[in-house]
C-alpha cells in the first residue's frame, strides 16, 4: 500500500445511464489501490461538489455519453472553481479530438477516452493528482 | 498541501463553525492516524459527549444504506442534522476499496446532513481508533446523531456496532439472515432489529425466528436488568416503508436509556473500549520498538544463549518500558 | 412490426395424427407464399428449403424458426432506428421514408424524453434533440405525426419509463385524425425491469412501475388488438457487458416475469403472449451467438406451454428483432466496424431473427452520420440478397457445434432461471423483484464487463486495432456528426407557447385526476392519462402527477 492513498470521486452527472464504463473504471483504480467513492447515477454538480467536500476527494471522474462533455464539462468546472475546490477534473468517454483542446483549456485535467488500457487509466489519475499538489 | 489555513487548530475552529470541507479534511487526518490523529482526537474530545451513537449493521445486499439513507431523510425532516460515517473492507491485496453505496435522497444534496466513507485500510487497530475519533469529531461539529454504518462481518464491525448507544442490526428474509446474525454475535448487541424487504417470502419466519431467539435469551445483556426487548420492525427500505418506525424505535430506546441509566453505561463501556485499544495498539508498538532496540537484542541474545528464559526477558522488558512511561 | 403471415392456418399434430414432422412440415410449407427468386446456389444448384431433421422450422419448439418457410417468404425487416433533432426534423424523415416504401416507423426519443423530463428542466440541458426526438407535449407528436395515415402505418417507439404517456398522446393524435385505437398498429418497448438492471432509465420504483404496464396491457388488449404492448429487450442487457446466456436468461426470466404479472391482473396467456416479441443483441462470437437465438425460442415456447398452460403456438412463439452490438465497435480504426457489423448480421441471420437493425461504424465516436448509416444497411442487405443463407431455413441445425452450443445456452439459462425461482419462492416476477432490490442483476452484469476487460486489458482477448494491430489508425480523416444546440433553444421555445396558449385550470384539473388514479390499483391510469396528454399538460408534469403516489426509484452504486 503506497503511503498516499487516493481517493477518488467517480460519477454519472445528468441524465445519461450508461454506466458499465465507469464501473470499470472504478474497480480499475480499486486495483491500483486507490479508494473510490463512486456515487452512481443522476448526480447534479451540487451532489459531487458535497461528496467531494465531505470525503475530502483527491480527484473526481466523470463518465459522459451523448456528447455531454460540452455542455456538462464546463458546467461542473465551474462547480469546482466556485466551490474554490483545487481538484483536478478528469472525464471519461467519447470526446473528439477537436474537443480536447477546448476541455483543457477551460481547466479539465484529463480526458479518458474508448479503449484506455488499465494501466492508462491509472496513471492519468495518479498523474492528475500529483500535478495539483 | 501545506496552506497555513490547513493547519489542525484552525481546521478544527473552521469545522465548529460549520465548514463542511475543514470538516472533511480532519477525517482524512484521523483516517492516517499517528500523532496529527491523536491531536485531532484530543480536540474533538473536549468539545464531544452530547450526541447519540447509532451503529447500523447487516450483511451485504441486506439494504441497509439504502435504509440509512430513508433514515436519514425522516432525521433531516424533524430539523436534526445527522451524520454517517459508513466502513467498507478495504482489498487485502491491492489496499484499494470502493466505497459505494453513498445513498443520498435527491431533496439532500449539501444539506444538513453529512456523508464519510471509511476503508478498513487493513488494519483492524487503526479502524478501533479511527471511528470513535470520527464520532468525536462529528459530535464537536454538532452532528446528532451520528450513524455508523458497517458491514455486519467479522469481530471488528461487531465491535464498532455494539459501542453504539442504538445498535440496529438489519437481516432479510429467507436467506439464513437470523442465523448469521445469530452467529456472528450480533443478537447480543442488537437494540433494534429491522427485517428489511419485509415483503418478500419468508419475511414472518424470519421475524418469528428472531422472536423464538429472543425468548431463549440470545440478547443483549441489558434485558434481563432493565426489561427492555428489542423490537423487530418490518421494513421496505426500498419503497421506504418502515423508516419511520425505525426512528421512532431509536427515540424510544434512547429515552429508555437515560430513564434507566443505561445511557451512562454505554458510555463509559465505549471509554473504556476506547481506551483499551489505544492501550494496546500503545503498548504494542513500545514493545516492538523495544525488542527491536539494543537493549532488547542484547536480552534476546541472552535467551539464546539460555542464560534466561523467555518469560524473564519479557518481565524484564516490561519493566524496562513501564520505567520509561513513569 | 411484421405481420403473421401464417396466422390462422396453422395444422397441428393433433389434427393429423397419422403425419410424420417431415409430412407435417411439408404441409404447412406448402401452403406458404414464396418469393419470386431463385432458390439456389450461385452456380445454378436448386437447394431445398430445409435440412436436417424434427423439429422442422414452424415446429414446436420453435429452435430451427418460427415459420416453414422462413426467409423464403419474407426476408427479415430492415428496421433501422434513427432520428434525432425537433419532432418536425423527425417527421421529415418519416415521410421520406414512407415515400421509399417503407411501412414501418422507428421512433427514437431523445434522453430527457426517455426520463419523463421536459426539455426546459435542468436535467435536460445539453441532451434535448440529441439521441432521439424531444416530445414534451401533444402539440410535439402532433407535429411528429403530421400528414401521415396512422390507420395504414405501423409505428415503433423505443420507450419505457414514461410509455403510457408517450402512448396516451399516440392514441390522442390519432383521434384529431378520425383514426381509432384499433385500427393503430405497432410497437412499444414499454420493457421496464430491464431498465433497472442495465439501462437505467426508470423513475418509479420497480412495483409501481408494473402496476402501469398492467394497466397499459388491459387498455391495449380491450381497445388496440393490433398494439404489441412491450419487448422485452435483452439488448441493453449485453451492452452494459452481461455474456450471451445471461443476456438469454435474463431476458425471458423478465418476458416470464410479465406473464405472471399478466395473469395474475387476470389476463388470458394465450391472448396476451402472442402480441409479445423480443428484442436481442448480436455479438461477435458467431456460434455463441446463433445458438443463443435458438435457444431463445426453444426455451420461450416450452415455458409458455409447460409453465404458463398456452395452448396457442402463437403464444409460444419468441418473435425477435436484433440489433448488432454497438459495445463490440471500437474508437480505433473505425472501418474495421463494418467487418464487425457484417459477421454479426450473419450470425442474426443465421439465428432466425424477425428484423434486424446493423450499427453504423462511427457509432463509437458519434452519432452516426448518413453514409454511415448507409453502408450499415447496405450490410444487412448483402446479407440479404448475396449469400445465398436465406434460401435454406436454419441452415446450421444438426451441426453437433451449433446443437452444443443451443444445449449449452439453454442450459446455463435454466441455472439462471432456477436461481429467480428460489429468491422468489416459486414466482419468477417475486425473483426478479428481488434480483433488482439485492443487486442481482447488476452485479453479475458489472462482474462480466469486467472480466471482458480484463481479458482484453492482459492481451488474453485480441480485440483487432485495440491491443493487436494497431497499426493504421488515421484519427484525422474522420468525419463526425456534430449536433448544435439551435434544436434545444427551438424546442424550448415550443414548450413555452405551449405552456402559454393552453388552459390551467384543465391541466391542473388532469394532473389530479391522475394522481388519485395512481392511488387506487383497482383504477386504469390510461383513461386519465389520455385525458391529461389532451389538455397538452407536460410528459414531466404527467410523470410527477404519478410520482407523488408511486415516488422515485434511486438506485444503490453498485460497482
Amino acid at each position: 500500500m503506497s503511503d498516499q492513498q487516493y481517493r477518488v470521486i467517480l460519477a454519472k452527472l445528468g441524465l445519461d445511464g450508461h454506466d458499465r464504463g465507469i464501473k470499470v473504471v472504478a474497480r480499475i483504480l480499486r486495483d491500483a489501490g486507490m479508494e473510490v467513492i463512486y456515487l452512481g447515477l443522476r448526480q447534479t454538480t451540487a451532489s459531487i461538489i458535497a461528496a467531494a467536500e465531505e470525503e475530502d476527494a483527491d480527484a473526481i471522474g466523470l463518465s459522459m455519453h451523448n456528447a455531454g462533455h460540452l455542455t456538462l464539462g464546463p458546467k461542473m468546472m465551474e462547480a469546482i472553481s466556485d466551490a474554490g475546490l483545487k481538484i483536478p477534473l478528469i472525464i471519461g468517454g467519447i470526446v473528439p479530438d477537436e474537443d480536447i483542446a477546448e476541455l483543457e483549456k477551460i481547466g479539465i485535467a484529463a480526458i479518458l477516452g474508448p479503449g484506455a488500457s488499465a494501466e492508462e487509466v491509472a496513471a492519468t489519475v495518479r498523474d492528475a493528482i500529483s500535478a495539483r499538489d | 498541501m501545506s496552506h497555513s489555513d490547513n493547519s489542525i487548530p484552525q481546521l478544527f475552529e473552521q469545522t465548529l463553525s460549520g465548514e463542511r470541507r475543514s470538516l472533511g479534511k480532519l477525517l482524512s487526518i484521523i483516517e492516517k492516524g499517528g500523532e496529527p490523529a491523536d491531536d485531532v482526537a484530543g480536540l474533538a474530545h473536549q468539545k464531544a459527549g452530547n450526541t447519540h451513537v447509532i451503529g447500523i449493521t447487516g450483511a451485504p445486499g441486506s439494504g441497509k444504506s439504502t435504509l440509512t439513507g430513508r433514515l436519514i431523510e425522516n432525521i433531516s425532516k424533524i430539523g436534526k442534522k445527522p451524520a454517517v460515517l459508513a466502513v467498507d473492507p478495504s482489498s487485502p491485496l491491492t489496499g484499494g476499496a470502493i466505497l459505494g453505496d453513498r445513498i443520498r435522497m435527491d431533496d439532500l444534496a449539501g444539506e444538513g446532513s453529512f456523508i464519510r466513507s471509511m476503508a478498513t485500510r487493513g488494519h483492524s487497530g487503526g479502524l478501533a481508533l479511527a471511528v470513535p475519533a470520527a464520532i468525536q469529531l462529528f459530535d464537536a461539529a454538532q452532528y446528532n446523531p451520528v450513524i455508523i454504518e458497517t458491514v455486519g462481518v467479522g469481530q471488528v464491525e461487531v465491535d464498532v456496532a455494539g459501542t453504539a448507544d442504538t445498535t440496529v442490526v438489519v437481516v432479510t428474509p429467507g436467506m439464513g439472515d437470523a442465523v448469521q446474525a445469530n452467529k456472528a454475535g450480533l443478537l447480543e448487541v442488537a437494540d433494534i432489529f429491522v427485517v428489511n424487504k419485509s415483503d418478500r417470502p419468508g419475511a414472518n419466519d424470519t421475524r418469528r425466528d428472531l422472536d423464538l431467539m429472543l425468548d431463549l435469551g440470545h440478547l443483549s445483556g441489558l434485558e434481563e436488568k432493565t426489561g427492555y426487548r428489542p423490537p423487530i420492525i418490518m421494513a421496505n427500505s426500498l419503497e421506504g416503508e418502515g423508516a419511520e418506525e425505525i426512528l421512532t424505535a431509536i427515540e424510544s430506546h434512547a429515552s429508555h436509556l437515560a430513564e434507566s441509566g443505561s445511557f451512562q453505561i454505554r458510555q463509559e463501556q465505549r471509554t473504556l473500549m476506547e481506551i483499551q485499544n489505544r492501550l494496546e495498539l500503545l503498548i504494542g508498538s513500545v514493545s516492538k520498538d523495544a525488542l527491536q532496540s539494543e537493549s532488547g537484542k542484547l536480552i534476546i541474545s541472552e535467551v539464546l544463549d539460555r542464560s534466561i528464559s523467555p518469560s524473564e526477558a519479557a518481565k524484564s522488558i516490561a519493566s524496562s518500558i513501564i520505567k520509561d512511561f513513569t | 412490426m411484421r405481420l403473421d403471415p401464417y396466422k390462422g392456418v396453422r395444422v397441428g399434430a393433433e389434427e393429423n395424427p397419422s403425419l410424420e414432422p417431415r409430412e407435417l412440415w411439408k404441409l404447412e410449407y406448402d401452403k406458404a407464399r414464396l418469393r419470386e427468386v431463385p432458390f439456389e446456389t450461385m452456380s445454378g444448384v436448386p437447394v431445398d428449403p430445409v435440412y436436417g431433421s424434427e423439429p422442422y422450422p414452424g415446429q414446436y419448439p420453435f429452435t430451427r424458426g418460427l415459420y416453414p418457410s422462413m426467409y423464403r417468404s419474407r426476408l427479415w425487416t430492415m428496421r433501422m432506428f434513427a432520428g434525432f433533432g425537433t419532432a418536425e426534423d423527425t417527421n421529415l424523415r418519416f415521410k421520406e421514408l414512407l415515400r421509399n416504401g417503407g411501412t414501418g416507423l422507428s421512433t427514437a426519443f431523445d434522453m430527457p424524453t426517455l426520463m419523463g423530463r421536459d426539455s426546459d428542466s435542468e436535467w435536460s440541458l445539453g441532451e434535448v434533440g440529441r439521441a432521439g426526438v424531444a416530445i414534451d407535449t401533444l402539440s410535439d407528436m402532433e407535429d411528429l405525426f403530421a400528414d401521415i395515415d396512422l390507420s395504414t402505418v405501423s409505428t415503433s417507439m423505443t420507450i419505457n419509463g414514461p410509455a403510457a404517456t408517450i402512448l396516451a398522446m399516440y392514441i390522442a393524435v390519432a383521434e384529431q385524425n378520425g383514426v381509432t385505437p384499433n385500427q393503430l398498429a405497432g410497437t412499444i418497448q414499454n420493457d421496464i425491469l430491464k431498465e433497472y438492471q442495465a439501462q437505467k432509465e426508470y423513475i418509479y420504483p420497480p412495483r409501481p412501475s408494473m402496476r402501469i404496464i398492467t394497466d397499459m396491457v388491459k387498455y391495449t388488449t380491450a381497445e388496440m388488438p393490433k398494439w404489441h404492448p412491450i419487448s422485452i429487450s435483452g439488448y441493453h442487457i449485453r451492452e452494459a457487458g452481461s455474456t450471451a446466456a445471461q443476456e438469454l436468461a435474463f431476458t425471458l426470466a423478465n418476458g416470464f416475469a410479465y406473464v405472471e404479472a399478466a395473469i395474475a391482473a387476470g389476463q388470458n396467456v394465450d391472448e396476451f403472449g402472442r402480441r409479445l416479441s423480443f428484442f436481442f443483441n448480436s455479438h461477435s462470437d458467431f456460434f455463441e451467438e446463433i445458438g443463443k437465438f435458438r435457444a431463445a425460442r426453444r426455451i420461450w415456447a416450452r415455458w409458455m406451454k409447460d409453465r404458463y398452460g398456452a395452448t396457442d403456438e402463437r403464444a409460444m412463439m419468441c418473435r425477435f428483432h436484433t440489433q448488432t452490438a454497438g459495445v463490440s465497435l471500437t474508437a480505433q480504426q473505425p472501418e474495421n466496424n463494418i467487418a464487425r457489423v457484417g459477421i454479426q448480421a450473419l450470425a442474426a441471420a443465421l439465428g432466425g431473427t424477425q428484423s434486424l437493425h446493423t450499427d453504423s461504424f462511427d457509432e463509437a465516436l458519434a452519432l452516426p452520420t448518413e453514409d454511415a448509416a448507409r453502408i450499415a444497411l447496405r450490410t444487412q442487405q448483402i446479407v440479404a440478397h448475396e449469400t445465398g443463407v436465406t434460401n435454406v431455413a436454419d441452415p446450421l441445425g444438426g451441426a453437433p457445434y451449433v446443437e452444443w452450443m443451443t444445449d449449452e445456452m439453454e442450459r446455463q439459462a435454466e441455472e439462471i432461471f432456477a436461481h429467480l425461482d428460489d429468491l422468489g419462492s416459486g414466482s419468477i416476477l417475486e425473483g426478479t423483484f428481488a434480483g433488482i432490490e439485492n443487486g442481482y442483476f447488476v452485479g453479475e452484469i458489472a462482474d462480466a464487463a469486467y472480466r471482458f476487460e480484463r481479458e482484453v486489458n492482459s492481451g488474453q482477448r485480441i480485440i483487432v486495432g485495440v491491443n493487436e494491430f494497431t497499426e493504421g489508425d488515421r484519427p484525422e480523416d474522420r468525419n463526425l456528426l456534430r449536433i448544435g444546440a439551435e434544436t434545444e433553444e427551438y424546442q424550448l421555445k415550443r414548450l413555452q407557447n405551449v405552456k402559454t396558449d393552453r388552459n390551467n385550470e384543465q391541466v391542473d384539473k388532469a394532473l389530479a385526476a391522475i394522481t388519485e388514479t395512481a392511488s387506487d390499483s383497482t383504477q386504469n391510469l390510461m383513461p386519465v392519462i389520455i385525458d391529461a396528454v389532451k389538455t397538452y399538460a407536460t410528459e414531466e408534469e404527467i410523470a410527477n402527477a404519478m410520482e407523488k403516489v408511486f415516488g422515485t426509484y434511486v438506485e444503490r452504486a453498485i460497482v
